[in-house]
């Protein structure tokens, strides 16, 4: 690289204050009550903005120069990337299927990410805390474009790729992601920034950017490798914006404390539920591994969270509420998921398998206390069935979880035999969850959650079906119409990766790349 | 509690019973069995008997496990969201006091999964 | 003391930047993984300007971290001259 390192005018303090600050006026014409309309109804008490101060001290100037330069790195890499038809020398073309999941789960939401601090930024009446939501905001959008850009390539070649704005708001399973942040982007600009700024971007996030992007970089993937990093980089600043928005709420008022920690609960927990698809990329769809979801887990969350609550003690927050049962739960959370996709591959955009007898070894080292005692048997069972043509495909629509929208599929705490089942009473009407955390939060906004559109029982309303279906029609096969309104291509898209047209193609090609055959 | 908001925040629920074309969905789990990943859903009538559910809702559901084929539903403990119940077979679900969204599962003594392994 | 860390991409730009944690850092602890290094200290973690132009041989403005920054943990500090990281409990 070769940046020129200017001689400053200002000193970066001063700066700071000059591009920020100073950008600021005082309203006399209209009242700040009717500039800043969400500011108070949250119940959070503010008595002086000035009081907020960005770290990173980074301006708008600043913030364009690198983003710049990160922008021209990524990019020189994602086109030499394609030209030299990287994407032969991933691992193993199982792998994709992670990228997959990657770009219909995700993306998305780095665009809900950008219009919800587009929305926050306009709605603080601090200046400081405008100017960084404004960057994040800005950053958001960048993360969608790159990594729409990246993986683009393999849309090109590679099935389940295609319209993934289109699955987003219709398969059954992004339905988690997906409804995760339209609870944030509803809620007022507080809530948002402490669930996506701190609990989901502090908390959470380096567990899918950092350890699940260098096991891309491990496997071959130089694509999401950049992309990952360059989002990451963004992500440290995201992370230190969520932080101090935390320590500035709480500095500002002690009644704020309680809403506060109500928040850290709340998004602690949906964020960890939607892990569970990061759990399952990381240790069933990387064929080249290097550190368990557990691990990851450790070193990431137990560790790293510890030290930050630790921290935020102080102010008189403890860490988020059930702890016990995800303590309990890294052992089992990816092997439960990678069942359940096995179960419903006939309805994903995504391929799943049978781990190879190298990889079940390997997964047993890993969860010494679970794996082969619970999830071995399930799936050398369903191998044995697969090798006799007889591969299990489960067609009957799962119960969900009214919160979360995940299938049931979580055990209780303490006993992986038992499913865990939760449920409630509103209005005459009864809803179902996975745990207590799912509940809790149920209860605590029972309104809200009694709006969700879960993809089970909008398929038996009939709502899932492409217009002009007739459900009474003789004959009528509803997973078939389901799949055509998901756009997905039956025996293409979805079904065992074994005997798939990627397989076939990578192999061909792969074999093309390697030999003069 | 209730959502922090701008303006009154009432909605009347997504999954009322008049949205499912006169059925009315209920939940049926199989315990020690989790290869199937989570309990089902079904929207079934509720003038629908009980024996029709065990003899020709379930048995496409489960038969892929080699359990179902042992199953005796004479000796099947029954629980109602969560709680020992005794459904009746001979009488529908409605007359089960089987309301819409209620959760019902089944323990098969005895069948407890591929090699024990509740799977 | 808590742990704090800083994770840079393993490449030509960030390796300066890594010799210069480290060597300012002595009971820092360097973790590499494919395409990344993870650098964990104890406490507190900085990062000097003047160790990396040292190394770099041209003036460098500390915020180009962010151009090879992967992630990080912990309160920040910034100045024209250091860069720090630290927990308070």
């Amino acid at each position: 690289m070769d940046m020129q390192a200017t001689k400053k005018k200002l000193n970066l303090k001063e700066k700071y204050r000059a591009m920020t600050r100073d950008l600021d006026w005082n309203p006399s014409y209209q009242k700040l009550e009717d500039i800043y309309p969400y500011a108070s109804y949250e119940g959070v008490k503010i008595h002086d903005w000035e009081k907020w101060e960005d770290p990173f001290r980074l301006t708008m100037d600043a913030y364009w120069k690198y983003q710049a330069e990160k922008e021209r790195k990524l990019y020189a890499i994602i086109d030499a990337y394609a030209q030299n038809n990287g994407h032969l020398n991933v691992t193993d073309a199982r792998y994709l299927n992670a990228i997959k999941i990657l770009l219909t789960g995700v993306t998305p939401l780095e665009y809900m990410a950008h219009r919800g601090f587009a929305h926050a930024g306009r709605q603080f009446p601090g200046a400081g805390p405008r100017v960084a939501c404004l960057m994040q905001s800005l950053d958001e959008i960048r993360h969608a474009q790159t990594q729409i850009h990246s993986l683009s390539n393999y849309n090109k070649f590679y099935n389940g790729f295609h319209e993934f704005t289109h699955m987003f708001e219709r398969v059954w399973f992004l339905s988690v992601s997906r409804s995760f942040f339209d609870d944030a982007v509803s809620a007022g600009p507080f809530e948002f920034i402490v669930s996506i700024g701190f609990s989901f971007e502090y908390v959470l996030t380096n567990l899918l950017f950092v350890p699940f992007v260098s096991g891309a970089a491990y496997n071959g993937d130089m694509g999401t490798m950049t992309f990952g990093f360059s989002a990451q980089s963004d992500e440290a600043r995201h992370m230190t914006l969520g932080l101090e928005a935390i320590k500035f709420i709480l500095e500002q008022d002690p009644a704020n404390v309680p809403i506060v920690q109500r928040w850290i609960d709340k998004w602690t927990w949906r964020g960890y539920r939607v892990l569970t698809l990061v759990a399952m990329m990381m240790d069933y769809m990387l064929p080249k591994r290097i550190m368990s979801w557990k691990e990851a887990w450790e070193v990431y969350f137990e560790e790293n969270g510890g030290a930050l609550f630790k921290d935020l003690a102080r102010y008189g927050i403890r860490p988020p509420k059930w702890l016990d049962q995800i303590a309990q739960d890294k052992d089992h959370i990816s092997h439960q998921a990678w069942c359940t996709f096995y179960n419903y591959a006939l309805a994903a955009n995504f391929h799943t398998w049978i781990p190879s007898e190298e990889e079940m070894d390997w997964l047993a080292r890993k969860y010494p206390n679970s794996f082969d005692k619970y999830y071995r048997p399930r799936l050398e069972y369903w191998r044995e069935q697969a090798a006799q043509g007889n591969r299990f495909y489960n067609k009957t629509l799962p119960m969900l979880c009214q919160t979360c929208q995940i299938p049931m599929l979580f055990t209780e705490p303490g006993d992986p035999t038992k499913i865990c089942y939760r449920e409630a009473d509103y209005k005459g009407e009864k809803y179902h969850f996975c745990s207590d955390g799912c509940k809790e939060i149920f209860e605590n906004e029972p309104e809200k959650y009694i709006q969700a559109w879960l993809p089970v029982h909008q398929v038996y309303q009939g709502n899932c079906f492409p217009e002009g279906t007739d459900p009474t029609a003789e004959g009528f096969d509803p997973l078939a119409a389901v799949l055509r309104y998901y756009h997905l291509e039956s025996g293409r898209d979805n079904l065992d990766f074994e005997g798939s047209e990627d397989q076939r193609n990578f192999a061909a090609w792969r074999g093309q790349a390697t030999t003069n055959a | 509690m209730s959502v922090a908001a701008i303006k009154k925040y009432e909605f009347a629920p997504a999954d009322s019973v008049d949205k499912f074309h006169g059925a009315q969905l209920l939940y049926v789990g199989w315990e020690d069995h989790l290869m199937f990943c989570a309990p089902f859903a079904f929207p079934l009538p509720p003038n629908m008997p009980f024996a029709a559910l065990l003899e020709q809702v379930l048995p496409p559901v489960y038969g892929y496990h080699p359990d179902f084929a042992r199953v005796d539903w004479a000796k099947a403990e029954w629980f109602k969201s969560g709680k020992p119940w005794r459904p009746d077979a001979s009488k529908s679900l409605a007359e089960n006091g089987l309301r819409h969204k209620d959760v019902i599962r089944f323990r098969t003594p005895g069948l407890t999964g591929i090699a024990g392994s509740c799977s | 003391m808590s742990t704090v860390f800083i994770a840079l991409q393993a490449n030509e730009d960030a390796r300066p930047i890594i010799e210069a944690i480290c060597a300012d850092n002595p009971h820092a602890v360097l973790n590499e993984a494919p395409g990344m290094v993870k650098i964990d200290a104890e406490g507190r973690l900085v990062v000097r300007r003047s160790s990396i132009e040292e190394r770099l041989g041209r003036a460098f403005d500390l915020q180009e971290l962010q151009v090879n920054l992967i992630t990080l943990s912990g309160h920040i500090d910034e100045t024209e001259d250091e860069f720090t990281l630290s927990w308070n409990a």
